[in-house]
Order: structure tokens, then C-alpha cells, then sequence
């Protein structure tokens, strides 16, 4: 079913410059050339009947609904097949097109259920619409003949035509005896999601809808976007909330709190309870397509384990004492007063959230900055896309990516180094794997074969399979290639970069030493095929590179981020559509964290706090003196608070002790701390340390933005209460406030209004202006009224580009005897990052235990089984895990996912960070890998301490 | 803080600008690195670990901690 509020024009927007001028039932009406005769009546407001069309589609012309008398043309042409002409006389509405229409209708209806008044789909049924449009009055056939709505037969015997419901997946129900086979669902696998995971089966009357080799929906390679859902003009696929539930009444648009894609969404409304979630047609991310994440794993929202009152405790060896907020704020203000008078000013400190709103992490620096008078503020950006901010920062001049997402439409090479599109940002890789079946060329920099590599339609031309920790070193035998062949556009660099740095970089860059035949043994990839690529890259047109954090989380991160803005400079592949350096970021607002000034070293906009002026200009604005120095970084933090200085920490929304690494290590320094602070809607790994719990509101509670990975400013909108009574945002306002440090906020918009005036690229911003246009990509100003989609465009936002030197130092992290192998970790797509969120869904049906991938050489050598419990064992510590036989990656490499607390990922990896940043080096960890028959110690501690923490949970009391 | 780390962090930044065709300016940018970067306390002890002998830094991470500790004004009150 489509939303409750979008108009369906039948045939998708067609761009042209050529305008073309028809009639339609006595109406003039101008369109781009190539636009359907059904899209050009629905503009003019002409609806024609229609089953099988749906803009979020390519025309079909099945259902013969559609069809229309055009002046000079013979028989009935389907009008969404049928493109405009110019003078075009079309008639919409004949006696002989009633018949016509009213006998297609007869026949659909002769094979469909008469349940119209208890059918889910009862008030949005296209199918139930289309017959009161064409005014069926009766059907003449009956259903004593062959039909699929019955399970037996006139004489009692089983209908062969007939299949049951499918309720296997937990979000939707398939109830193929309401399908009118219009392919509809099919359609929208192929070209939307991209997955290919259903068909028709059979032909003519035998015809129905397949999801793999008539598999069930949960057991066939579908993965559960919910397009077809959308798609369906029925209630064959149905959301099982809105069966539950019943039509919405209400729409409220919004912004998904999952990934980075940052999808717009219509939350669908009965009263303040959810029906359902759907994609926005008119979002500009992700233009009506969603995941399974966004679309059904909300259920988090109300989970029972959420916690809704704050809870105090003096130990973290006592229950919980369930509080009223005045108490809570008010013993969190008087431990850090008594921490600052007793160990110093510099003892505390806060860490802000990537999934709270813009707003809510702006205030907490804020509180950090001006409040505590410290700069000890940092954000979990840090262990994710800090050496962006640092890298693009020190080439291009701003620390984020180039483009909008919609720029891959005139990309022809699509690079993807160091990330996984079609797990961890699905929304977007099915878009490029929309331009990728288009023709455009694929180059994949992976050490494990990602589903992009090889999936239906598409193929890498070259899959560089390099070892992990080798980044560095493939991106400079990429640019050897390019300078040494005379691939650089020279042009493109003398104009626009800095002339001394770039001949610097050619001259580093044209050492043997960099050469894909020198490397090839360290990177572990053919340099003929390091070559081709090259080549590919540099000559076949519009090239983009998207990034993930393959390439950040490493030792070498901020040079891995270097040297892919130095291909892109050298290359010229930056600056206008279809091109640019595109990180793409993880969590839903790790990119405003970042903007919002959450680094220790920064305000907002990326501006050091040691830059006089623009301390006086937050100075002028907050009214107090602000320190001039850098603050603490997380893993600083855990080291201060080992060493007895760092002794107060407040959290919003993050969970260091499961996400960051050396698990350990952290919460060694959690427990040296005296007052931690945590304020979420779960009681996290984190929580179990901690001393104070301010229960958070979720994404649906509040108002704010998000900023997405393309520098997209999208509006979170409330479309229930706070259910813990306050938005996150209040609740750090009554905190400064109990600190002494007033805030006196009554809306989230006056927080952006303070943002923009302060903050150069955010000048024009406000929710007044997102609302107007939907969202906005800063830099938005009064150069760039409208904000920015193409970053770098005549000029570099730092002037000239700047090459920097890229020399690859191999990780320390090494192999030897001990630990032969190499562990490197990923993402799945039905889970997201630690899991808090959609552990508490039924997405748990997908993917309910990290396992450790194996490939079946280094499998075999140590006597391992697929579904064996093995445990992985590396300097830092030892975790135990089942295995998993797999070939993605190559021998020497193991892999796992991180989404489960009790699977203790992190309790392997260790301090190793990026040289610029200390993001960690989650990438790479040389491990050793055996048989085991039981957990790690580490678990068995961990399984008790957290057992006994729900236990104290359970006994919190009301004092 | 624990000092082999702060060492370990030093030696990383250092051999990034260890690349630097002109050592003076790679020095140059491994003392700026720190002193954008790290937070006082940090750097102090990272300088007063060289006074000590500084041992485990390497060579132009030496370099670079001299040179911080001299355009680093803070540290010398």
C-alpha cells in the first residue's frame, strides 16, 4: 500500500529540456518529452484508471486499465506506455474505453475475495478504487470456476490454485488469494531494492508471485525492505502493524535514526501509535525506498526493556533507586561540583551522541565547554570517521564528503574502497546498484568479497582483494600507476591545486618503492590488476570513490583519507556531478556530531578552539570565558581516568564499553571513575557501570535534525510524547541549568537559530527554511541560499587542493606464530552497529549471533567445523565465537560481525589507533583461532556481572 | 597517564611526517600535530618524558617534542 498522503502518478518524473505541448480531454498541458500520457493527466489532474502503474516504477502495461483513444491512432494504447507527442489529442474518458475498462475489472474481480469490509487494505485498496471508478455493477462469472481465492474446491477437494497466507516474515503478511498478479511487488525487488528476490511463476491463469524458487518470504533472498509491500496496489503484501492496527489517519514526516543514509520517511499515524513507516517519495536522500531497518525495526521504541524514570546509585554494587528527575539532576550537578572542587576542573567531562538530533549534541558541548569549563567533549565519531574530518579537511579543505547521493546518476566509474553499501547503507547501494546496471564500471578495494562484488546484474570489473592494514599502500601503487602513465589531468591540478604540494606528492608518489609490482606481495593483489584499475579509474570518465570505515578504522587512517583525495585531485574527479570522495558515514547524525563541535579540539564548523576570534565569538554568545586549549579524546579519557585525574563523565546516547575497543581496557577505566553519567533508552553495556541513568526519548519523541552522509540537514519531527518525559535535549538543559550554567531553551529551533548565527556554513539554516525546502545541504549561507549539493565546484572551500605525502607504514599489528591470522570486522544488514535498537526487533530473526567467518583452508588446518564454537584469541583478549565456512574472505583472514554485547568483538581488538585521530584500529587484529568447548573467561565474567546487573535492575526501588 | 602510550602515540605521528623530503618541516609537523591535538596535560608529560630521556621516542618524534616544548609557551609556566 502507498502512503496514505502521496499522489501516484502512474509513471515515474521524466528530466528533458524539451518541453512537449498535448491535449488531454480538451486540456492543454506542457511536460518534458519522454513523459507518459498517464503522468501528463495526472498533472493536469486527469486521473486514468490504473492497477499495474505506480510512479515508484517503470510503465508495464499489463493491467489494461490504463488505455486511452488517441486522435489518428489505431485500437486503445495503454497510456502509461505511451510517451506525449507533441499536439497529441488524447480522450481519457470514451463509452467504448468504459466497456472496455469494466470488463478488465470483471475479470479481476471473477479471482478475488468479496471480503472488502474486513480486508486490511479496506479505504486504500487500488483494486477495490478501480472498480468503483470504472463502475462494476456485477461480475457474471462466479467463482464456481477455477479461481485462487478458495482453499477447496466446489466439490471439496483441495484448490490447486490456491496457496495459503505466508506469515513467515515477522513485518509482512503474503496472502497470494488477494493477488492480481500485476507484478507490481516483482518490479519493485528488480528495480528499486535491486535484490531480484522475486518472480512470476507459471504462466497465464497458473501465474503467481514466487520469492525465490517458491521459497517462504523469510527463507528466499528477499531482504525485507518492504517495496513490494509498498508497492502492492492489494492486500496480498500487507505490513502486519497495519493489520493489527487499521488504516492510519495522520502522516508526519521525519528522519530514520539508523544509518547515515538519513531516509525521510512518513511516520503513518493513528492518534500517537505508529501504523507504519513509509519511504517519503519526496525525500531527497533516499526518494521513497527504505530498509528494513527504517521501515519495520521500530519496535525498540516500546520495548519493554526500555527504562522511563532516571535511577541513581552510590556503587555500581548497589540496585538502583528509582528517583524523580529533580533528584537525578540534581545529584548529577552536585557529584560533578564535588568531583571539579575536588580533583580539578578538568576531572569531568561529557561525550555527545551521533543518534541524538543536531540540538541535543550541540547543547551537550555546550554544557561541556561553557558549563564545565573544559574541553573534554568528544563523540563516537571519533572510533568511526574522525580521520575523514582530518584527512579531507587537510586536502580539500572541509570535513565532509563532496557530493549528494543523487550525483552517482552521472558516475562511470563507481570506486567503493573499504565499505559495504548493501548492508551497512542499504537505501544507498541500492541506488548504485540502480547505476551500476545502467553500465556503469564497478572497482571494489575490499579484503572480502563483498555482496557488491558479485549479485544479480552486476559484476566488479575489478574486486582488489588486498590484506587488511595495506590501504595506504594500494592507493599509492594506484597513484604510481596514474602519474608514472601520464594520467593526471594536469590541467584540472594546475588550475586548482597548490602547484609546490602537488609536485612534492608526484615526485613521493613516482618512486619505484610505490609501484604495484614493488607491492604486490605486501598488498597481497596482482599488479596487473592494481593497473587495469588505476587506469579505469583515471580514464573512464566520471569517477566517484565511497568510502567506509575499512578505511578510517585503521592505524593509517588519515592517510588512507589523504591519499583517496589525492586520486581524486590528481584525476580531476572532484568538483561537479558524478564525481567526488564520498565517505560514508555510520551512524544517522555522525556527520552534524561532527559539525556540531563535538571534538575536543573544535567548535562547531570545524574551527580550533585556539583560533582567538572565534572563541570570542562563543565567548560573546554563552557570556563566559571558554578554554583555549584541546580537551580529552575518548581513549585519552579511559587513560586519565586509569590514572586517577579523569573522574566524572557524562554519556548521551553511546555505548563505549560495547562499541570502542579493548573492552577491557574500558572498563577498567569506567570502573576507576567516580561518577558516570548515562542517558539512553537502555540500560547498555555502558549503564552497567554506571552511577547515574537519565532515561532518553527515542527519535519519535522529539524535535530536531539530523545531518546524513551527503551534509543533508533533514528535519526530525515529534510525533508522540517523550515517553521518559523529556526530549534528550531538556534534559541536558536541566542539567546545565542545576551546574549553574542557565539555558533557557524552549523549542529546538531556537538551538539551530543559535547554531547558524554562529557557525559560517550553517548561516541560513533554520527549521523555518528545511521545512520550505524539504532538507538542506550546508555549507548554507548567504553565498549559498539554498545550501550546497556539489562541495569543491570552480574552487576548493580551502582555495587550491592540497596533495599531502602518504607514506605506508605497515600496522604493528603484525601476524607471527602466536596469532597467524588477521581478524577484520563488518556489519550486517538487518542489524545495526552495538545492536541496542534492533536486537529489540524482530530483526533478530535475520541475524541473532555474530559469528566468526573462516575460510575453509585455515578451517580445516585447525580441525574446525561450520557451526563449531572456536574461540579467537589475540594480544588483548579472548572471546569465543561459532564459525562460520566461508570463502568472502581470503586464507589468513578471519572476520565477524559486532552487533551482540556477548560476543565481545571488542574484547580482541586493541589500543592501536590512526596516528592523527586514535580512531581505533578495529580493522586489523592478529588473532589465533582453535576448537573450543566452552566460553571465554572473559565471557563467563561478563555473563555473570551482567546478570547481576539485571538483577540489580530488576530490584531498583522507589526511595 | 600511562607513558608508553603517550610514546607509542608520539612515534605514531611521527612517522607520518617522516616522509617529509625537508626534516625541518616534518618536525615542524609533528610539534604542531601536538600541540593542535593534545591536550595539555598530554603534551606536558610527553615533554617532561623527554627531559627524563625520553626513552622509546624515536628520532624525529624526539625532534618534534623538543620543538613543541619550545613553541609551546604553556608548558615552560
Amino acid at each position: 500500500m502507498l502512503s496514505i498522503v502521496e499522489i501516484d502518478r502512474g509513471t515515474p518524473a521524466v528530466k528533458s529540456d524539451r518541453q512537449v505541448t498535448l491535449h488531454i480531454d480538451g486540456y492543454s498541458i506542457s511536460v518534458p518529452e519522454g513523459t507518459s500520457v498517464m503522468r501528463a493527466a495526472a498533472q493536469a489532474g486527469i486521473n486514468i484508471p490504473k492497477l499495474c502503474a505506480t510512479d515508484m516504477l517503470e510503465a508495464f502495461g499489463s493491467c489494461r486499465l490504463c488505455l486511452v483513444e488517441i486522435e489518428g491512432r489505431k485500437g486503445y494504447p495503454a497510456s502509461c506506455t505511451t510517451p506525449v507527442a507533441e499536439g497529441m489529442q488524447v480522450s481519457t474518458q470514451t463509452p467504448k474505453l468504459a466497456d472496455i475498462r469494466r470488463g478488465v475489472m470483471e475479470l479481476y474481480i471473477s479471482d478475488h475475495p468479496l471480503d472488502c469490509l474486513t480486508c486490511p487494505a479496506n479505504g486504500h485498496c487500488e483494486l477495490q478504487d478501480m472498480a468503483g471508478v470504472v463502475g462494476l455493477r456485477e461480475v457474471r462469472y462466479g467463482y464456481d470456476g477455477a479461481n485462487h481465492v478458495f482453499a477447496k474446491t466446489n466439490h471439496g477437494d483441495a484448490n490447486p490454485h490456491f496457496a495459503p497466507k505466508d506469515e513467515s516474515n515477522p513485518y509482512f503478511s503474503f496472502d497470494p488469494s488477494k493477488c492480481i498478479v500485476c507484478s507490481r511487488c516483482v518490479r519493485a525487488c528488480d528495480e528499486v531494492q535491486g535484490t531480484f528476490a522475486l518472480t512470476i511463476q507459471g504462466r497465464g491463469f497458473e501465474s503467481k508471485v514466487s520469492p525465490s524458487q517458491n521459497d517462504r518470504f523469510l527463507d528466499s533472498e528477499c531482504v525485507s525492505c518492504g517495496a513490494c509491500v509498498q508497492a502492492c496496489p492489494t492486500a496480498t503484501l500487507s505490513e502486519k502493524s497495519l493489520i493489527d492496527r487499521g488504516q492510519a489517519e495522520h502522516s508526519v514526516v521525519t528522519t530514520c535514526a539508523y544509518c547515515g543514509v538519513g531516509c525521510s520517511f512518513r511516520a503513518e499515524m493513528k492518534g500517537d501509535e505508529i501504523v507504519r513507516m513509509v519511504p517519503n517519495k519526496d525525500g531527497h536522500a533516499n526518494h521513497g525506498h527504505s530498509c528494513v531497518k527504517g521501515r519495520f525495526a521500530i519496535g525498540y521504541v516500546s520495548h519493554p526493556d526500555r527504562i522511563l524514570t532516571p535511577m541513581v546509585r552510590q556503587k555500581i554494587s548497589d540496585p538502583w533507586r528509582i528517583v524523580s528527575w529533580d533528584e537525578a539532576i540534581a545529584h548529577v550537578a552536585s557529584e560533578f561540583k564535588r568531583l571539579q572542587a575536588t580533583y580539578g576542573k578538568f576531572s569531568v567531562g561529557g561525550i555527545t551522541s551521533s543518534r541524538c538530533t543536531n540540538e541535543e549534541t550541540y547543547l551537550v558541548q555546550k554544557l561541556v565547554r561553557a558549563g564545565f569549563g573544559n574541553n573534554n567533549v568528544d563523540t563516537c565519531a571519533r572510533v568511526c570517521h574522525s580521520p575523514t574530518g582530518y584527512g579531507l579537511k587537510s586536502t580539500l579543505g572541509e570535513s565532509a564528503g563532496t557530493q549528494d547521493f543523487d550525483s552517482i546518476e552521472s558516475t562511470d566509474v563507481v570506486m567503493v574502497m573499504g565499505a559495504n553499501p548493501t548492508d551497512a547503507h542499504p537505501v544507498f547501494g541500492s541506488k548504485m546498484k540502480q547505476r551500476l546496471r545502467a553500465g556503469a564500471k564497478l572497482i571494489v578495494i575490499d579484503p572480502r568479497s563483498i555482496d557488491l562484488v558479485r549479485t544479480p546484474h552486476i559484476e566488479a570489473d575489478y574486486h582488489l582483494k588486498l590484506k587488511p592494514g595495506t590501504n595506504v599502500a594500494i592507493l599509492n601503487a594506484l597513484a604510481y600507476v596514474i602519474v608514472t602513465e601520464g594520467l593526471v589531468d594536469e590541467a584540472f591540478v594546475a588550475e586548482r591545486c597548490e602547484h609546490d604540494a602537488f609536485e612534492k606528492w608526484r615526485t613521493f608518489v613516482a618512486q619505484d618503492m610505490h609501484s604495484p609490482e614493488a607491492m604486490e606481495a605486501e598488498i597481497g593483489v596482482p599488479a596487473a590488476l592494481i593497473r587495469a584499475a588505476a587506469r579505469l579509474y583515471a580514464t573512464g570518465g566520471n569517477a566517484a570513490i565511497y568510502y567506509g570505515l575499512g578505511v578510517t578504522e585503521h592505524a593509517q587512517g588519515s592517510t588512507a583519507v589523504m591519499g583517496i583525495a589525492n586520486l581524486a585531485m590528481a584525476t580531476g574527479n572532484i568538483g561537479r556531478e558524478g564525481v567526488g570522495v564520498n565517505p560514508l558515514r555510520g551512524q544517522n547524525n555522525v556527520q552534524g556530531s561532527c559539525d556540531m563541535g563535538s571534538f575536543p579540539h573544535e567548535f562547531t564548523g570545524y574551527r580550533h578552539v585556539g583560533d582567538a576570534s572565534v572563541r570570542a565569538s562563543f565567548e560573546a554568545a554563552w557570556g563566559v570565558p571558554l578554554y583555549d586549549e584541546p580537551g580529552l579524546r575518548i581513549p585519552n579519557m579511559f587513560e586519565a581516568a586509569i590514572d586517577g585525574s579523569f573522574k566524572g563523565l557524562y554519556i548521551e546516547g553511546e555505548d563505549i564499553a560495547q562499541s570502542d575497543p579493548n573492552t577491557q581496557h574500558v572498563t577498567a577505566a569506567l570502573q576507576a571513575m567516580e561518577c558516570i553519567v548515562v542517558q539512553d533508552l537502555f540500560l547498555n553495556e555502558t549503564a552497567k557501570f554506571a552511577h547515574v541513568f537519565l532515561p532518553g526519548s527515542s527519535f519519535l519523541e522529539k524535535d530536531g535534525t539530523f545531518i546524513n552522509a551527503e551534509r543533508r540537514v533533514s528535519r526530525v519531527r515529534k510525533v508522540m510524547e517523550p515517553k521518559n518525559g523529556y526530549a534528550d535535549w531538556e534534559v541536558t538543559q536541566l542539567l546545565s541549568n542545576a551546574m549553574g550554567y542557565p539555558m533557557r531553551y524552549t523549542h529546538p529551533s531556537q538551538i539551530m537559530d543559535e547554531i547558524a548565527r554562529l557557525t559560517p556554513t550553517f548561516h541560513a539554516v533554520s527549521f523555518e527554511k528545511i521545512d520550505q525546502l524539504g532538507s538542506i545541504q550546508w555549507p548554507c549561507n548567504d553565498d549559498h541560499p539554498l545550501g550546497t549539493p556539489v562541495m569543491h565546484v570552480g574552487e576548493f572551500v580551502r582555495g587550491k587542493g592540497r596533495f599531502m605525502l602518504t607514506e605506508y607504514v605497515p600496522t604493528s599489528e603484525k601476524v607471527n606464530a602466536k596469532h597467524p591470522l588477521i581478524l577484520t570486522t563488518g556489519r550486517i544488514l538487518s542489524q545495526y552497529n552495538v545492536g541496542a535498537q534492533t536486537r529489540r526487533t524482530a530483526n533478530v530473526m535475520w541475524h541473532d549471533e555474530d559469528r566468526l567467518e573462516i575460510h575453509p583452508h585455515d578451517a580445516e588446518e585447525r580441525g574446525i567445523r561450520d557451526e563449531d564454537w572456536v574461540g579467537v584469541e589475540s594480544r588483548a583478549g579472548e572471546t569465543v565465537l561459532r564459525a562460520r565456512i566461508s570463502e568472502r574472505m581470503q586464507p589468513g583472514v578471519v572476520y565477524t560481525t559486532f552487533h551482540f554485547p556477548g560476543s565481545g568483538a571488542n574484547v580482541i581488538t586493541t589500543e592501536n589507533s590512526d596516528w592523527a585521530t586514535n580512531c581505533p584500529e578495529y580493522k586489523v587484529t592478529a588473532v589465533q583461532v582453535t576448537r573450543v568447548s566452552q566460553p571465554s573467561e572473559w565471557q563467563k565474567r561478563h555473563q555473570v556481572f551482567s546478570n547481576h546487573q539485571q538483577a540489580l535492575l530488576d530490584a531498583a526501588e522507589t526511595s | 597517564m600511562n607513558i608508553e602510550r603517550l610514546v607509542a602515540m608520539a612515534n605514531d605521528i611521527s612517522r607520518y611526517f617522516a616522509s617529509e623530503p625537508d626534516t625541518a618541516a616534518g618536525v615542524e609537523g609533528v610539534a604542531n600535530h601536538l600541540k593542535r591535538y593534545w591536550e595539555p596535560g598530554m603534551r606536558k608529560q610527553i615533554v617532561a618524558h623527554l627531559s627524563a630521556g625520553g626513552a622509546g621516542l624515536e628520532p624525529l618524534a624526539r625532534q618534534g617534542v623538543e620543538k613543541l616544548a619550545e613553541l609551546d609557551s604553556k608548558l615552560r609556566a
